[in-house]
């Protein structure tokens, strides 16, 4: 009887409505937002509110609700709704895993490879709406007075080019890098639980629909910076809200993903796989994941904050009610200041990975290397305050923050002396990776040193919201941060497409990010010192000239970001096929081809040393042991199993 | 062993060469405002340490990059070679892990004790001077307390030279926060609380107060000017700003401008011109709504209660909380009736 309904129900409505696709998303979306406006009306017409219909009191409440109807409707908790109704489960089900057309990359997909292509794509979408907006702002920065945009939309263009970069780009870019290849080198099929690695991915268009969204909004998009301070973004127009809701969805999303990498990295590891063979990419996501599960809760709990205050009337930052502006502050940077950390640990891990196989030798101090990962996330979260040494919290907790944060330059200093030991007496090849590699290891110096600088209380005072602070994240977010994911993009290009990159067109890119970079950055140390706050659209008539350099360094750095879009684009489409393992590395995601078979392995490896004994006679760091059942024609040992689908 | 003549001494002295003019040009770059306090001369040094310690450092870094890649970059032949399979190197790991730490607790020390310098309350606590700093949205308001006891406002700050002066800073609506890049000093003003910071102006001259936290739409624009004068001519500025108000007032005429009040504000008050476009006062700012077609058809009364109460009714495209709804507090009556005889005159035509 049960099937006969079954039948019936599915003959009423026609496939496209009844299959999980982004059809049947979009019409969940709408009927989320019927519901949230019915919710809305009901409750307004419970407490005599008119008009019963208002779309600004029903906004937020779409915002939160929609999203939830577009990932049932995409089919995100499809598996587990048959489960929960207690529907026989299919123990092997791979229905929705591995891509075999672009249309599998438009879906809920299983599969941690295509999740990881997902995410890398996704997340340089939004690099590139970030980086226009930059060039915006410069543009209307680049003399004194009034150029293109009203004072209004300057400041929103600011916070959501902050917002959008770092919520969309890099946290995200790194997780779909580590995404892509935690499970192949540590030897695992997939991901521990592939249908929320699926959701977490699906989370984030959400947060970057809404968060351009505002733009469209009356009073236009959230003005308040990335840091959407309090009391200021109480009263903000509904633009905040975009950001307030989005950044929940992002970090929902970062929280997902990091306790999927966690047991991943616990409970998957290949036979021999100890922590200590561990390549350092797999230890940096390890640590980042700690700290993302540990810190997102608080930022996520201080936009909640706002967001009661905003639509429910609490007083939680109304000093006149009682309430308590710094608190804000100091919730908010719990989060933020370890997700600095989380912005960069995943880069030093890659940095490792292509440092090793490039120079052609073992990682330096490679327990030293993994400890002072740890050593960073433990005092990661001892140094918030550091950013509020103006605040006018009290004075006393300067000091131990002062301390702490200088302390934290000696685990990130161990880092780069192993490193620069590991290009000691090696064979290096100075291709495009490796060049992005190197190139981090100076800019991030330079990030570091402005670091160490700021840490000292007294200097602090003076630059704090200047340009120098400017300065400084950018040497750490792009010189650091972006010149890493560049290096890992290039480095793991063949394994996820199966092509080669154009090495020239790839030289070209570094060559002319390295200079304009600088040239776009390094000045604006000078004017900050000299007393240009940051966040203005308007300056005085001294800092015209440097602001005018900076500007047209800034369009050239978005112009020469074209042939990296060209390069990749092209490469993928029509570049020479590559092999298994064009950088002869030994990890164990270069054992199988390119790119990978759909399930990984073919048979598991069984690992036999560490990841990095290049130069060491005979040394091996996984073996691929022959399969049980004896198959007609038995290859090598440790060949790589034949190319997928 | 692969390769011979790799001249460590010859790097080491392209090193240090290179941090030499490193120092140097760090050294002689004009970094800093004008320094016209007491507390600008230990933070510009620490700042001259600070660039001293941190240029061999990069110089460092940058060097051993470059030169292993000019030393161990792969020849034509080597293409199969592998480096030497060094996995560390105890002693140097302990080398780089204690220096940078002896270096770090030194800065510390340093930077601990010129904050206690620079925050040290002055030896004759009688003498010191204090100022109320009220910030608002997006304008500056200084509290003297004047000869006779009462209370002196200004939009300006005036400061005498030589003297410590204690600011107790406050706001009303959002963050901001008191900043005097001559002064190298800055904090929040934050609401529900009372911030403080100190100086001893030490050198004669016009400054500039600036907003560095992001407070809204007109934060670029929250400036005020910072007089540092003589002790009697501060005196003299205190007794005459401390005068009853009918001598301030009548040095600013009976007729109050409309004109002038919404290009410039009142130094309390936010220029209506900072946000809305009217084409008699040549202003051309989209805030707000254009107003030589916004108001064009309203009466005085309706004007008047769109400046003291904007939120009231909204025109198309705009929304509510943006303009500040505190005129009728920054205004004077007789402010408002001259703003808004202006208004009425020049867009009703």
């Amino acid at each position: 009887m049960s099937t006969a309904t079954a039948t019936r129900t599915q003959r009423l409505l026609p496939p496209l409505m009844r299959q999980p696709s982004l059809f049947r998303a979009l019409e969940f979306t709408l009927l989320g937002v019927a519901f949230s406006f019915g919710l809305s009306a009901l409750v307004r017409w419970g407490y005599d509110l008119h008009p019963i219909v208002d779309a600004t009191a029903a906004a937020p409440i779409i915002m939160l609700a929609a999203p939830l109807f577009f990932l049932v409707g995409l089919g995100a908790f499809d598996y587990w709704f048959y489960w929960a109704a207690g529907k026989k489960t299919r123990a092997e089900d791979h229905s929705s895993h591995g891509a075999r057309s672009w249309k599998d990359y438009f879906r809920i997909n299983t599969d941690h490879k295509v999740i990881g292509i997902q995410y890398t794509v996704h997340s340089f979408l939004f690099l590139f709406v970030g980086g226009l907006m930059a060039m915006l702002m410069r543009a209307e920065l680049a003399a004194p007075g009034r150029q293109f945009v009203d004072p209004n939309t300057f400041n929103g263009l600011f916070s959501v080019h902050a917002s959008v970069l770092i919520f969309l780009f890099i946290i995200p870019v790194f997780a779909g890098l580590a995404n892509f290849v935690i499970p192949l080198m540590i030897g695992a099929p997939d991901m521990a639980f592939p249908r929320l690695n699926a959701l977490s991915f699906w989370l984030l268009p959400i947060a970057g629909v809404l968060m351009m969204a505002s733009f469209f909004m009356p009073g236009g998009s959230f003005a308040s910076g990335w840091t959407a301070y309090a009391p200021l973004s109480d009263s903000a127009p509904i633009g905040q809200d975009f950001f307030t809701i989005g950044v929940q969805f992002a970090g929902a999303s970062s929280i997902a993903t990091a306790l999927n990498f966690l047991v991943t990295i616990i409970t998957m590891r290949a036979p021999g796989m100890s922590f200590f063979r561990m390549p350092l990419l797999v230890w940096a996501n390890f640590s980042t994941s700690l700290l993302v599960v540990i810190a997102t809760p608080f930022i996520a709990a201080s936009q909640f904050f706002v967001l009661l205050d905003r639509s429910l009337g609490f007083n939680f930052f109304d000093a006149s009610q009682g309430g308590d502006v710094l608190m804000y502050q100091h919730v908010f940077w719990f989060y933020s200041h370890p997700a600095v950390y989380i912005m960069m640990l995943p880069g030093f891990g890659i940095v490792s990975e292509v440092l090793a196989a490039r120079a052609r030798k073992p990682i330096f101090g490679y327990r030293m290397m993994a400890f002072s990962l740890l050593a960073i996330v433990v005092l990661g979260f001892t140094v918030w305050a550091h950013h509020m040494f103006v605040s006018g919290m009290q004075s006393w907790i300067r000091l131990p923050m002062m301390v702490t944060t200088a302390i934290i330059a000696v685990p990130t200093g161990i880092k780069i002396f192993s490193w620069l030991a590991t290009l000691w007496k090696g064979v290096i090849h100075l291709d495009t990776p490796m060049l992005f590699a190197l190139g981090f290891l100076t800019m991030f110096t330079l990030g570091g040193i402005s670091g160490v600088m700021l840490a000292m209380i007294p200097l602090d005072i003076h630059v704090s919201d200047t340009y120098f602070i400017v300065a400084h994240i950018h040497y750490v977010l792009f010189g650091g941060s972006l010149f890493t994911i560049f290096a890992g993009v290039y480095y793991w290009f063949p394994k996820m497409t199966g092509r080669m990159f154009d090495e020239r067109l790839g030289r070209i890119h570094f060559w002319g990010t390295f200079i304009f970079f600088n040239a776009t950055f390094a000045p604006m140390h000078l004017i900050g010192v000299q007393g240009m706050p940051r966040r203005v659209s308007d300056y005085s008539e001294q800092f015209a000239g440097w602001n005018l350099f900076i500007s047209i360094s800034s369009w050239m750095l978005g112009l020469v970001s074209l042939v990296f879009v060209y390069n990749m684009v092209a490469s993928w489409r029509g570049g020479p096929r590559a092999s298994a393992n064009p950088w002869r590395a030994l990890t164990l995601e270069w054992q199988v081809s390119s790119p990978p078979p759909i399930f990984n392995f073919d048979h598991l490896p069984t690992v036999v040393g560490g990841p990095y004994e290049y130069g060491v006679p005979g040394a091996v760091h996984g073996v691929f042991k022959k399969p049980e059942v004896p198959v007609a024609t038995a290859g090598a040992t440790a060949g790589p199993p034949e190319e997928g689908a | 062993m692969r390769r011979g003549n790799r001249n460590i001494a010859g790097a080491i002295i392209v090193g240090t060469i290179a941090s030499a003019i490193g120092i140097a040009a760090g050294l002689l770059i004009h970094w800093f405002p004008t320094a016209a306090s007491t507390q600008a001369a230990p933070i510009d040094t620490l700042w001259d340490v600070l660039l001293i310690v941190s240029i061999p450092i990069f110089v460092t870094v940058s060097c051993v990059v470059l030169f292993s890649v000019k030393w161990f970059r792969m020849r034509p032949g080597q293409e199969q070679d592998d480096g030497a399979p060094i996995h560390g190197n105890t002693r140097l790991e302990v080398v780089w892990t204690a220096l940078p730490s002896i270096l770090i607790a030194s800065l510390v020390v340093y930077a601990y004790l010129v904050l206690s310098d620079i925050e040290k309350a002055p030896a004759d606590p009688a003498r010191e001077m204090h100022v109320n700093v009220h910030a608002q949205q997006f304008a500056w308001q200084f509290e003297y307390k004047g000869t006779n006891g009462k209370t002196v406002k200004s939009d300006d700050l005036y400061l005498p030279v030589g003297r410590s002066v204690k600011f107790d800073i406050r706001s009303d609506d959002v963050l901001h926060d008191f900043w005097v890049p001559a002064f190298r000093m800055k904090i929040d003003a934050v609401p529900g609380i009372k911030t403080h910071y100190r100086v001893t102006p030490n050198k004669l001259g016009n400054f500039e107060v600036v907003c560095a936290e992001l407070c809204g739409l007109g934060h670029a624009f929250m400036r005020a000017d910072v007089h540092v004068v003589s002790g009697n001519d501060f005196s003299a500025w205190l007794a005459k700003a401390g005068e009853p108000p009918a001598a301030a007032g009548g040095s600013q005429t009976a007729a109050v401008d409309g004109k002038k009040l919404f290009t410039e504000g009142n130094g309390t008050a936010t220029a209506c011109g900072s946000c809305h476009t009217l084409a008699d006062a040549g202003t051309t700012a989209k805030i707000g709504p254009d107003l030589d077609k916004a108001i064009a058809t309203l009466a005085p009364a309706a004007i008047r209660k769109d400046i003291v109460d904007p939120n009231a009714a909204i025109y198309p495209g705009f929304s509510k909380g943006i303009m500040p709804a505190d005129f009728a507090k920054t205004l004077s009556p007789k402010e408002l009736d001259a703003l808004v005889n202006y208004l009425d005159k020049v867009t009703s035509k």
